[in-house]
């Protein structure tokens, strides 16, 4: 495939991620963070956010397999896994932990172990779309172009 | 059958004429026409109209159908045919000899026809004015003469009364319509001459405002050009290689001719600040800074006549003010100026204290009641001289514009006099009062002012939250030098935000707990970043605990908080109690971290190096 269908790919396929609101606008804030004194700012913020998130994920799994759930543990979790999400821009991770969070309000264990599986399939998913994110981009720069600055247009 | 048929005609007659009548508003028009028509429905020898006259006492002849211009007879109002014709609805017959019926002139030989006379009501002028129709309080009537054509055996027929006396009513009414309008055109026209005049007045008025706004911007232009070399110049002479005596004349040409740019600014100024619309600048500025900078400039002169000058600046005078520094340094030149210009000898002393809340109310000054709070303070100062004092008549005039007293003038001081008076407009403006107080001529004098400066870095108005009013295009877009501590317990978080910071050029150190953050927070840091919405961590009990560790007010860092919480855990009043200055809601933009950081280097927390 040639450079400028690859780019044109690239671009749709963000495209895509915007309008079905798996990223939001704070994902473009942190790709205006990178710059040539820190080329991989992005990749490197995005992996951190994995490697962090599913560890969240298991604390949270463990926290809710004990016998007597601590809700509030449970909760400081989602909060930080809210947080960070939030940071990156993955906007489904984050509106699953607000609802995570109610559930954890009403101390409810089976609302809780619903919320965290529709956490766990928002994170899965938004980490499969950013893999091929990166691997386009990767792409793209291995060819020998260069990857155009998105811009909320739509 | 002859009957109904003239009948008829009358009707047809009398609707005709009323038609016409009724076709125009012009007055003239209205009993020309009318006497036209009647004139040839009744084929008339002549018929004619006497109006009141101004005076209400005579009638007189305006309108007549066969002459063109009638000569201008007036009758007494009160003759007796007059009042009989007045005093009936009919028409009525009137002898051809009567003063109203001699129309024709009298080198008629033969018989003369009849005439009848009918009144036509004149509308009652107390409705409205009508300036040249004359006012009357009893009769307001004209009077219609109709005359048959003489030589003929014609008689004035029942019908034909008729038809005169409803066209007299139609008459009437027509000339009231006219009556209307002449008034209503006559208030337009009046209207429309005060709108001219109106608009004229306006423009002479702003062009005057701009003919001295001109002339003040061309003189501001003019004296300001000279100045700018003075100045230019002076800096680049003080780059050169100078000896130490020449280098401090330098200093001195410099400092002076700062000081006299402020002041044409400051004659200018005086314009707008008696239009109102001067307004302070205000910004963070070095307070301990401008009183050292009034000695250093009263200093050559002072020690020129010999006197001593001292500066006593109270243990608790912040060392950082917000407000407008050049006025407040002008300020205190002029006062200070003026004790060193009214001393021979003696000394001079200037001190400065925060006013306490218990003094201040002052009771020389009733008027004034300082409202302290928490973000502002009143700052007092005083200078006493021993010099020639002042008397006690002379002492309310001293705030006058351009007033001078006799002592001043013999004392041959020169200057307008604008000074104190430019002052007190300054003083005022910031919120304070400015008094003197003298013992008499001889026994020195001693001015004292009182003016509120703000507190940098706690609620200043509308600086908290830190919502950024100052739009991206008009910050920094990088900060170099800027150091800031960023505590967060996220990973995610602390990297996202360090980018951010590190992108906009500044020095981040990251740290992820209370402990640490306290153990790493310096003086060097300008900005601390704290998440306030960590469980576990408290925000505002570790906000406190980093400002107790400076003492120091310059060595502070500003505290922002970050926080993911749109509850309202965060509030103003906890902020200020803590100390934290300012709230940033998670995720911070790129846009929104810049203008936060610009605003920290408005207001001098941060300088940039040079």
């Amino acid at each position: 495939m040639e450079l400028g269908q690859m780019q044109g790919r690239l671009a749709e396929f963000t495209k895509s991620l915007y309008m079905e609101g798996i990223l939001d606008a704070q994902f473009l804030q942190l790709q205006q963070l990178q710059d040539e004194s820190n080329p991989d700012f992005v990749v490197e913020v995005v992996s951190l956010f994995f490697e962090d998130s599913e560890k969240l994920l298991n604390d949270i799994a463990r926290a809710l397999d004990q016998q007597s759930v601590d809700f509030k543990r449970v909760d400081a979790h989602v909060h930080q896994l809210k947080g960070s999400s939030a940071s990156v821009g993955a906007q489904r991770v984050k509106n699953a932990c607000v609802a995570f969070r109610n559930c954890c309000e009403e101390q409810n264990v089976e609302g809780c172990l619903r919320c965290l599986q529709q956490v766990k399939q928002e994170h899965y998913l938004v980490k499969n779309k950013l893999e091929t994110l990166f691997r386009l981009e990767q792409q793209i720069v291995a060819a020998g172009g260069s990857v155009p600055m998105a811009e909320m247009t739509f | 059958m002859g009957l109904i048929r003239t009948q008829e005609e009358t009707g047809r007659h009398v609707r005709m004429l009323t038609h016409e009548i009724r076709s125009t508003l012009d007055r003239h028009t209205i009993l020309k026409t009318t006497l036209v028509e009647l004139g040839r429905t009744l084929a008339l020898e002549e018929c004619a109209l006497w109006m009141p006259t101004r005076t209400g006492l005579e009638l007189q002849l305006s309108y007549t159908l066969r002459q063109q211009n009638p000569v201008e007879y007036t009758v007494p109002i009160h003759l007796p045919v007059i009042n009989q014709v007045f005093s009936s609805v009919r028409a009525v017959k009137i002898s051809h000899s009567s003063p109203v019926a001699r129309l024709r002139p009298l080198a008629v030989k033969y018989m003369p026809g009849e005439v009848v006379a009918i009144r036509v009501p004149l509308l009652h002028l107390s409705n409205f004015q009508i300036n040249d129709w004359p006012e009357f309080p009893t009769k307001p009537y004209a009077l219609m003469v109709l005359m048959l054509p003489s030589d003929s055996a014609r008689q004035w027929h029942d019908h034909e009364l008729e038809l005169v006396e409803v066209v007299a009513d139609q008459v009437a009414v027509a000339l009231s319509h006219a009556a209307i309008l002449e008034e209503s055109m006559r208030a337009r026209d009046l209207l429309m001459e005060q709108n001219v005049a109106l608009d004229h007045a306006r423009r002479e008025a702003e062009t005057a405002i701009r003919a001295r706004n001109d002339f003040l911007a061309v003189m501001n232009h003019e004296m300001r050009t000279p100045m700018h070399a003075m100045i230019a110049l002076s800096s680049l002479l003080q780059e050169t290689k100078l000896t130490p005596e020449q280098r401090l004349m330098v200093e001195t040409i410099l400092r002076s001719s700062n000081l006299l740019d402020t002041l044409i600014n400051d004659v200018l100024d005086l314009s707008r600040l008696e239009d109102g619309s001067l307004q302070l600048d205000v910004e963070t500025f070095n307070l301990h800074a401008v009183f050292k900078e009034v000695l250093n400039l009263i200093k050559p002169v002072a020690s020129v006549k010999k006197l001593m000058v001292t500066l006593n600046l109270a243990q608790e005078l912040p060392v950082y003010a917000v407000g407008d520094e050049k006025r407040l340094m002008q300020t205190m030149l002029n006062v200070v100026g003026n004790a060193v210009k009214f001393s021979k000898e003696g000394s001079i002393s200037i001190a400065a204290f925060v006013e306490k809340s218990e003094s201040l109310r002052d009771s020389r000054a009733p008027d004034f009641f300082p409202v302290p709070s928490d973000n502002h303070f009143y700052l007092r100062v005083q200078v006493k001289d021993s010099g020639s004092g002042i008397s006690p008549q002379d002492i309310p005039k001293i705030f006058t514009k351009f007033s001078q007293t006799q002592s001043l003038v013999t004392r041959n001081s020169g200057g307008s006099g604008l000074g104190l008076a430019i002052s007190k407009r300054f003083v005022n403006l910031m919120g304070g009062h400015i008094w003197l107080e003298s013992e008499g001529i001889g026994k020195g004098c001693t001015a004292t002012f009182v003016v509120k400066l703000g507190i940098p870095g706690l609620s200043n108005e509308s600086k908290f939250p830190f919502a950024p009013k100052v739009p991206a295009n008009h910050g920094q877009t990088d900060f170099p030098g800027l150091k800031a501590l960023v505590m967060d317990d996220s990973g995610v978080s602390r990297m996202v935000t360090e980018g951010l910071l590190v992108h906009l050029g500044c020095e981040v150190t990251t740290v992820s707990s209370s402990e640490e953050c306290l153990r790493v927070v310096s003086h060097e840091h300008h900005v601390v970043f704290l998440d306030v919405c960590a469980p576990g961590i408290d925000g505002y009990e570790l906000a406190a605990n980093i400002r107790e560790k400076f003492t120091r007010q310059l060595e502070k860092p500003l505290i922002i908080a970050l926080t993911g919480d749109t509850t309202d855990k965060v509030t103003k009043e906890n902020c200020a109690r803590f100390g934290i200055n300012g709230v940033l809601m998670k995720p911070v933009s790129v846009d929104k971290m810049r203008s936060t950081l610009s605003e920290l280097w408005t207001n001098g927390f941060y300088t940039r190096p040079s």
